[in-house]
């Protein structure tokens, strides 16, 4: 299936997870610090490995980079 | 915790430093965590953004010298898409505190009041510590602090010009609407702009600009923490009056005639 994952449309096996997505942009398993949303729906921390994507959601993967 | 002299009280904390950094425009982890040694800062603002954007090691950097984190809703137009960022940034980086800014011209990055208030009733619901940028418009500010917000933060002069406080009167104005903590946020530009800040009565400075873009930021972090002191001593010293004409400083009793005759 086709998910919208930081932009950028990426190709992901049918029944992949937050997780799934998150591992995709190398984000490292105990990383703390980031964060996901699903069709603008923030996801926490220990729902990403059991957050089924469904077809065409838009997925953003966020950390804190430096501003303000 | 250790007795600290004059502390800001800020969304129900007590904070030792006057001075809150914003991490904007450092190019590398290496020179901010050097300028915020040298400017004592307990709390530092970040961005939220992709992963593919944003380093890693940035919260770890922060948190290593000792400072808290502040997200902010940096890059935001919209009340639904600061709200959106808040909750993400609640969720990565573990604080309820956030700094909210919907911004309303690209050009002037003013903010747009309408969607602020609008974004602060909504975060502030949400059991957020909102401290809002905003203008100089005491009525506004009176707005967002009837909204809940935790301070407010009106700018000097827009976001990174380094213009200093343009317009000092109104920021008397604003200090005089609200019990909650000001921040002087936004313009400014070096240590004098600081101190004119907490000489006005504010509370807090944040600069971000006037230190990652200064020649040695390092240097110009540790100017700033001590304009930033030495503002506070100034305002709370209670300042000799302005006067129209002299007042010698010198009494005339006692003036010896050293004229001669004449």
């Amino acid at each position: 299936m086709t998910v919208r994952l930081n932009g950028r449309e990426r190709d992901l096996p049918a029944g992949a997870t937050v997780e799934d997505a998150v591992r995709l942009l190398g984000v490292a398993r105990r990383e703390p610090g980031v964060a996901a949303a699903v069709d603008g729906d923030v996801v926490p921390r220990q729902a990403w490995a059991r957050t089924r994507l469904r077809e065409g959601a838009t997925v953003e993967v966020v950390r804190a980079a430096a501003g303000g | 915790m250790a007795e600290v002299h004059d502390p800001l009280l800020i969304g129900g904390e007590r904070l030792a430093s006057r001075l809150i950094l914003g991490s904007g425009g450092f190019d590398h982890l290496d020179a901010l965590a050097r300028a915020l040694a040298e400017s004592g800062a307990d709390l530092v603002t970040v961005a939220v953004r992709r992963v593919d954007s944003a380093p890693e090691g940035l919260h770890r950097t922060i948190a290593d010298a000792g400072a808290r984190v502040l997200p902010n809703t940096a890059g935001c137009h919209t009340a639904r898409e600061a709200v959106a960022t808040a909750r993400l940034a609640r969720e990565a980086l573990g604080t309820d505190w956030i700094k909210l800014e919907v911004i309303g011209d690209r050009h002037t990055l003013l903010p747009d009041a309408v969607e602020l208030v609008d974004a602060a009733e909504t975060l502030v619901g949400e059991g957020f510590t909102v401290l809002p940028y905003t203008t100089d418009d005491p009525v506004l500010a009176r707005r967002l602090e009837d909204a809940g917000c935790a301070a407010v933060m009106p700018l000097g002069s827009p976001i990174g010009s380094g213009l200093g406080i343009r317009n000092p009167h109104a920021i008397l104005l604003l200090r005089e609407a609200v019990e909650v903590p000001v921040v002087l946020d936004a313009g400014i530009g070096t240590a004098s702009d600081a101190a004119l800040a907490m000489e006005l009565g504010c509370d807090a400075v944040l600069a971000a600009t006037a230190v990652s873009r200064a020649r040695e930021p390092a240097r110009m972090a540790r100017a700033l923490a001590l304009a930033v002191r030495a503002g506070r001593d100034a305002f709370l010293a209670g300042r000799a009056p302005r006067l129209h004409h002299a007042r010698a400083s010198t009494s005339d009793e006692g003036l010896p005639e050293l004229a001669g005759p004449r």
